[in-house]
């Protein structure tokens, strides 16, 4: 399998595709990102086919030598963490070229083109095994992102272009030093070869503030979240869809594949930091949520809410650890930030695309513009409310198996971690639930909701789709979680031990 | 075996999903013949398993498939059969059935029930079926768990397909209000259900009840720090928070407020969902869990109270109601409390029979009122209502048949059931005890009272609805009087399966057989002469009086002498005014709760994230940058390209820099 240089493909297919969809132009641009698209996704599947999920290995692993002298290599691999992932990723752009479909008059070519070699380069950032091919890709997808939001955008673009921007960079641009810094102490950019090196721990603390730094702000954890709201609610609806199913992700990624195992001691020793910035997320942005005017904020809002699950099932082992003395429960935990970045995906793909369909029509998002559109779009009310439900976690939605992880986990910690985590079952029932009642529910509101339309046979399909995934994970995430188990197990047994020198 | 089990929950959701996706293609007759279809065939399968349990002596415990498996913990869903979980599987498909029969004539003119230029009614008749079936199964799903995972999923399904119905007529703003109430109301009690299935699988290590059980009395004596280094017992810990969900769910003070809301939804619902099965969860989760309960007597007390409470204070509401439905309404919060007061009691068998003809008797008042609504045209109020008697003789006779055994009288099912609740409670030693003796002795007057009143005024004396109403009035359709009478049978005969159900052993093995229900049931047993020793020895009880004295002077004043009403209207005003006003409840949930969650949003958006974050760290650094940057403002271009560029260069050089050094090192 391995030399079918399949991850390679997974990387340049789209990009190279995206290229020639520019050169194509505006009038074959759509059914040409369509197949390109389609080929992604289709090549990515023998990577769920064909992976072995008995071993923390790396798989379909390609290594050629890149810049000798810094001894740089074009590595890429993937395991349990990555490989969803970038099934997601593929799956995802299939969605977001569809959705611009009809949506995009405006320089269709440049956009399709832009999403596809977004997808390529997010793609290497989950396959790269090197940590210099890493950052390249890891920068390089700003890109894309900053030219869609900077020309598709809305109108206060600009603002949010370069709040963007500078936010982002300015993390990783600290991430860069400590890979540099790594280098320099262990004389390799191989990421497994960083996971062994031992670090003291003035240097582990520094070299975490600064993963936290690049990843917290791509998470968004909160305080360093306000970028994303603003980028949400300038996004075209694809842009929204991307940034929020898989560009939020890396930043959840990186934690995993950078943090955890190069600092475990800096990790274990400030994970009360970890812990407070989470559930400042899930408490505080929830009630934020709660007062959004614009829908896309109130989406914004919450998938920050979200994601903070994420960063705390990661970081609970440590405080499980604390707490017990065991580090039993923190697959449990682990496995729920994992499942709720793969849940979040769909979600939060599925909440943007229902807004953009809204948009699309009555081109606003503020809520009170809206009221009673059930009573002209009975079908799209149907998924709206799905979505709205497997936002605020109901069981049976793959909402419910992320957080009903860690919550459950989260008792080991601390009775108050889970204490404080679990209101996300009251405040994000709220926040979702009174969106539902302002804008699907109730008699018509104005003449323009008089007017809408319900959903046609395009977005009906991918409405559905993802109906259908967010159910699928719900009631079935077995598939899931057998895939990533033994890559978490060997992760925590990994950052369970010292690196300290002796 | 295995596939009847599998069919029972999976018939009515294949119907469900039937009638949810295809309406409009198998119309009407379509949707309501395949989801009867589908809860009969669970109803029979539903009675087949009862023998093959009950009978045969049979029980059945196994994993279905493994919905997610995470070293050292599985998640599972399974069944787990045993004659609680039969008889409630009986329950619920019987009482679901009858009103799936039932709704065929309700719904039938809901196009009625919409605005004219709405298409949210569109095949509504075809969804409302749909979420009813959807209803039974996920209840199903509930009941027939074997662990904790799937007892959630069963629990917050069932709040969905609730919220779902409350809303049924969404463009009416009190029922999208209600709804959302309901929901979040719940959610409420589920924060705390959830924490404690947080604490069984953290410290019991499994989410399988029977492992859970088994465990159980080893960790009886266990202490877990939550506040300092205060030691709580993990029991009562553990079953206070799963009491909370049932809270929740069971419409307990003070997390009741969502249940008479809910009447907003269509009249079927009320029945099936709000009176007979959904709200009886709480009921059913804590006798299931009766092995830790008995480990905790600080629960059980906590849990005492708090359905005396219940079972007092909302039946008072009950009197001051006019909304036909809203009565019947309170009615259920004050019986759940009963059945509540009994789990608190340690009789866990006397809940779940005061359940079953709960089930079967309240479903009849609420399926009886929603006939009267037919027959009055939508009209709810009972003043405008009189004399019903003469025009619908079927309604009126079954109605006063679930009415007398509402209030428990002799020979009719809630009788027996209520009796034994308060012989339980009577007995009982758990504190707190006292107090619930005297709240559902006193409660069984109310009862009495609010539902002759309700019965009086709507049944008998003057007839004070309008000419055009009165020309109207008739009979409903036989699929609306057909259920009433197949649910008045049980109404009247379940209590006499108190001889198999309480006095034989029939819970045992299902609920914990120790405490107050052990020495209850011998009790029974040595005071136990038949069925009828049992009503002639309640005819000299206290609570018979109580409740032909609630029965007698509800006649007096409603239709003799209307006047001392009036006046006791305009003597106790405050008091008429606190129960009007629910105890303000709501007004105190509203104000503080709703429109504290929203000003503190605000703050912290306002406050928070856009003056300390943005204003100050985000923005006020690039005014930094920009002040600083005045003196060398000349090579500033604006230029977002500029900017990045320069980044570059500037991170360029730094790496050249590094590189630099570290060759020349």
């Amino acid at each position: 399998m391995d030399n079918w240089a399949l991850l390679s493909l997974l990387i340049w297919l789209p990009i190279v595709g995206g290229i020639a969809v520019l050169m194509a132009g505006d009038h074959w641009c759509r059914p040409m990102a369509l197949v390109v698209s389609i080929v992604t996704f289709v090549v990515s599947l023998p990577l769920w086919i064909g992976f072995d999920a008995a071993t923390a290995a790396m798989q379909f692993e390609e290594k050629r030598l890149w810049i000798q002298t810094f001894g740089i290599h074009y590595h890429l691999g993937i395991d349990g963490l990555s490989m969803p992932l970038i099934l997601l990723n593929t799956f995802i752009t299939m969605i977001i070229v569809i959705a611009g479909w009809e949506v995009i008059q405006k320089k269709p070519a440049q956009y399709m083109a832009a999403f596809l070699i977004m997808e390529g380069i997010i793609n290497g950032v989950f396959a790269a095994q090197d940590a210099m091919l890493f950052y390249v890709f890891f920068e390089a997808m700003l890109i894309p992102m900053f030219i869609v939001i900077g020309v598709w955008g809305g109108a206060n673009r600009v603002y949010a272009t370069i709040k963007f921007f500078l936010y982002t960079f300015l993390g990783s641009v600290f991430m860069l030093i400590s890979l540099i810094y790594l280098y320099n102490q262990g004389g390799s950019f191989a990421i497994t070869d960083m996971h062994h090196m031992k670090i003291g721990m003035t240097a582990q603390i520094l070299i975490f503030l600064s993963f936290l730094l690049a990843f917290g702000v791509k998470v968004p954890m909160w305080p360093v979240h306000t970028w994303l709201p603003d980028a949400h609610v300038e996004a075209p609806t694809g842009g929204s869809i991307i940034l929020a199913a898989i560009m939020l992700k890396i930043g959840g990624y990186g934690f995993l594949r950078f943090s955890l195992p190069i600092v475990p001691d800096a990790s274990e020793e400030l994970t009360w930091l970890i812990m407070l910035m989470s559930l400042t997320a899930i408490v505080y942005i929830g009630f934020i949520a709660l007062v959004q005017q614009d829908m896309k904020k109130l989406v914004a809002y919450s998938s920050i809410a979200h994601m903070g699950f994420v960063t705390m099932g990661f970081f609970l082992m440590f405080a499980i650890h604390k707490n017990t003395g065991s580090y039993d429960g923190s697959v449990l935990a682990m496995q729920g930030g994992m499942v709720q970045m793969v849940s979040h995906g769909f979600i939060s793909g599925a909440m943007f695309l229902s807004i953009g369909v809204l948009y699309d029509r009555m081109h606003t998002r503020e809520i009170s513009a809206y009221g009673g559109v059930a009573n002209r779009m009975p079908i799209f009310a149907g998924f709206f409310v799905l979505f709205a439900m497997a936002n605020s976690g109901l069981p049976g939605t793959s909402g419910f198996v992320g957080e009903f992880m860690v919550i459950l986990a989260s008792f080991k910690a601390s009775f108050w971690i889970a204490f404080l985590a679990a209101t996300t079952l009251i405040v994000g029932a709220a926040y979702s639930l009174w969106l539902v009642k302002r804008t699907i529910f109730g008699g018509v509101a104005n003449d323009e909701v008089a007017l809408l339309q319900d959903v046609n046979k395009r977005e009906f399909f991918m409405l559905a789709v993802l109906a259908f995934f967010v159910l699928l994970l719900g009631l079935w995430p077995d598939p899931l979680t057998h895939v990533m188990g033994v890559s978490i197990e060997h992760l925590i047994n990994h950052a369970s031990q010292s690196k300290l020198p002796n | 075996m295995e596939l009847i089990y599998l069919l029972i929950p999976l018939s009515p959701l294949i119907g469900a999903i039937i009638a949810g996706l295809f309406g409009s293609k198998i119309g009407r007759k379509g949707a309501h013949t395949v989801t009867i279809l589908g809860v009969a065939i669970s109803c029979i399968l539903s009675f087949v398993v009862l023998k093959h349990i009950v009978f045969d002596g049979n029980t059945y415990n196994e994993n279905l498939y493994t919905w997610s498996a995470v070293k050292g913990i599985s998640f599972h869903v399974g069944f787990m059969i045993d004659n609680l979980t039969a008889m409630m599987m009986v329950v619920v498909t019987f009482v679901s059935l009858m009103v799936h029969v039932y709704t065929m004539g309700y719904m039938s003119d809901d196009e009625h029930n919409w605005p004219k230029d709405s298409q949210a009614g569109f095949n509504s008749y075809q969804r409302f079926f749909s979420y009813i079936s959807l209803f039974t199964f996920s209840m199903l799903m509930l009941v027939m768990s074997n662990n904790f995972m799937q007892l959630f999923f069963g629990w917050e399904a069932v709040g969905l397909v609730s919220y779902l119905l409350i809303g049924f007529w969404s463009t009416r703003d009190t029922a999208i209000y209600a709804n959302m109430k309901a929901f979040l109301v719940n959610r409420v009690g589920d924060f705390g259900f959830l924490l404690g299935i947080a604490a069984v699988l953290m410290y019991f290590g499994s989410m399988d009840y029977q492992e859970v059980f088994d465990k159980a009395p080893a960790l009886a004596d266990s202490k877990i720090n939550i506040i300092g280094s205060t030691e709580w017992s993990l029991m009562t810990v553990t079953c206070i928070l799963l009491f909370v969900g049932a809270m929740g769910k069971s419409a307990q003070v003070p997390l009741h407020v969502w249940l008479p809301d809910s009447m907003e939804g269509p009249t079927p619902i009320s029945a099936l969902i709000h009176a007979a099965t959904m709200v009886t969860a709480g009921i059913f989760m804590v006798a299931r869990m009766s092995p830790l309960y008995e480990l905790s007597t600080t629960a059980l007390s906590f849990v005492l109270v708090i359905g005396a409470i219940t079972a007092f204070f909302m039946g008072l509401i009950g009197i001051v109601q006019n909304d036909i439905k809203k009565v019947v309404a309170y009615s259920t919060l004050s019986q759940l409390g009963y059945m509540t007061v009994a789990l608190g009691a340690g009789a866990y068998g006397a809940a779940v029979f005061h359940l079953m003809t709960h089930a079967f008797f309240k479903a009849l008042l609420f399926l009886a009122a929603g006939s009267v609504i037919i027959a009055m045209h939508h009209e709810q109020d009972i003043r405008k209502m009189g004399g019903l008697k003469k025009y619908m003789p079927i309604t009126y006779w079954t109605s006063l048949i679930g009415s007398l055994a509402l209030i428990g009288f002799p020979g009719f099912a809630g009788f027996f059931s209520k009796d034994l609740i308060i012989e339980a409670v009577h007995m009982s030693d758990v504190p707190g005890a006292t107090f619930a003796y005297w709240m559902v002795l006193l409660g069984v007057f109310v009862t009495a009272f609010y539902s002759f009143r309700m019965f009086f005024l709507v049944f008998h004396g003057e007839e004070r609805m309008d000419e055009h109403t009165k020309s109207h009035l008739h009979e409903s359709p036989w699929v609306v009087t057909v259920p009433l009478v197949a649910l008045a049978i049980p109404a009247v005969f379940a209590g006499y399966l108190l001889d198999p159900m309480v006095v034989g052993d029939f819970f045992k093995g299902a609920i914990a057989g120790v405490g107050v229900e052990g020495s209850l049931v011998s009790e029974m047993k040595a005071t136990y002469h038949g069925v009828f020793g049992f009503i002639t020895h309640g005819l000299m009880m206290p609570p018979f009086w109580l409740a032909m004295g609630g029965l007698v002077s509800a006649w007096f004043i409603y239709m003799r002498r209307p006047e001392i009403a009036t006046w006791f209207y305009k003597r106790f005003r405050w008091l008429h005014t606190l129960l009007d006003n629910k105890y303000f409840v709501d007004d105190f949930n509203q104000k503080f709760f709703a429109s504290g969650a929203v000003s503190l949003g605000k703050v912290l958006w306002k406050a928070g994230d856009r003056i300390l974050i943005d204003g100050l760290l985000v923005n006020g650094s690039a005014w930094l940058v920009n002040k600083v940057s005045g003196t060398v403002r000349r090579i500033q271009t604006g230029y977002m390209y500029h900017y990045a560029f320069s980044m570059i260069v500037g991170v360029l050089a730094f790496i050249s820099w590094i590189i630099y050094r570290t060759s020349a090192s």
